[in-house]
């Protein structure tokens, strides 16, 4: 499985932690974004995700590389879900590893921060009565 | 010259179409092509930002188009 990922598939946590294990890692650290039920106390049914792939890619293996050089990190795992998401399911997982848990944590809160300020990735929020796209508006 | 954009999100909303075609001076800059779209489409002003990216790169409004760039319209993200 590619490291950089964009799929319609469900993601898998579990194969992502693997992908970054190795003998001298002190830590992984993996996020794990999910589908939250509501927005502001409003119900929400699910999710729907879309992205500029080629450019998503390209953008996430930046952010992979960066913080693989920043922290000194032995790997770094991003999978993005897209299309529709049902509530509780996976939409997004990084997953990485150090030697010591410090870099590993420090890593994956930068990864995911940068992720949502600069990967062409889009989610709409689908409700009862209508849908939005998020961040779309000041 | 003829330029093609395609749009994501809500951009796609805006234009109610996934690509188009516009027409553009030769010296055109990404920043004509800005003003052009929300003079025709003013519901693209109200979005909290508009990024352009030629060839799967983000670019600044000076950045000078050629007919073949693969120009897209780049709403406030929102992944994760």
């Amino acid at each position: 499985m590619e490291k950089i990922y964009v799929t319609a598939d469900k993601l898998d946590s579990k194969a992502c932690t693997e992908m970054v294990t190795y003998p001298g890692a002190g830590g992984i650290v993996v996020f794990v974004g999910t589908v939250r039920d509501q927005t502001k106390g409003k119900k929400v049914k699910h999710l729907e995700f879309e992205s500029y792939e080629p450019m998503a890619i390209k953008e996430m293996s930046k952010i992979a590389e960066d913080a693989k050089v920043k922290w000194g990190l032995h790997d770094m795992v991003i999978h993005h879900r897209v299309g529709l998401i049902p509530i509780e399911e996976e939409a997004v997982v990084i997953a990485c590893s150090s030697a010591h848990r410090k870099e590993a944590f420090a890593a994956c809160e930068y990864a995911i921060d940068t992720l949502k300020e600069s990967v062409p990735i889009w989610k709409k929020e689908i409700f009862e009565d209508g849908e939005v796209w998020v961040s779309a508006h000041p | 010259m003829k330029i093609e954009i395609t749009a994501f999100g809500i951009a796609k909303d805006i234009l109610q179409q996934k690509q188009m075609v516009l027409d553009c001076a030769d010296s055109a800059m990404v920043g004509d092509v800005r003003a052009q779209l929300i003079q025709n489409f003013p519901d693209f002003e109200k979005l909290a930002s508009l990024k352009f990216a030629v060839n799967t790169e983000y670019v600044s409004d000076d950045y000078q188009l050629k007919s073949n760039d693969e120009v897209v319209l780049i709403p406030p993200v929102s992944g994760g």
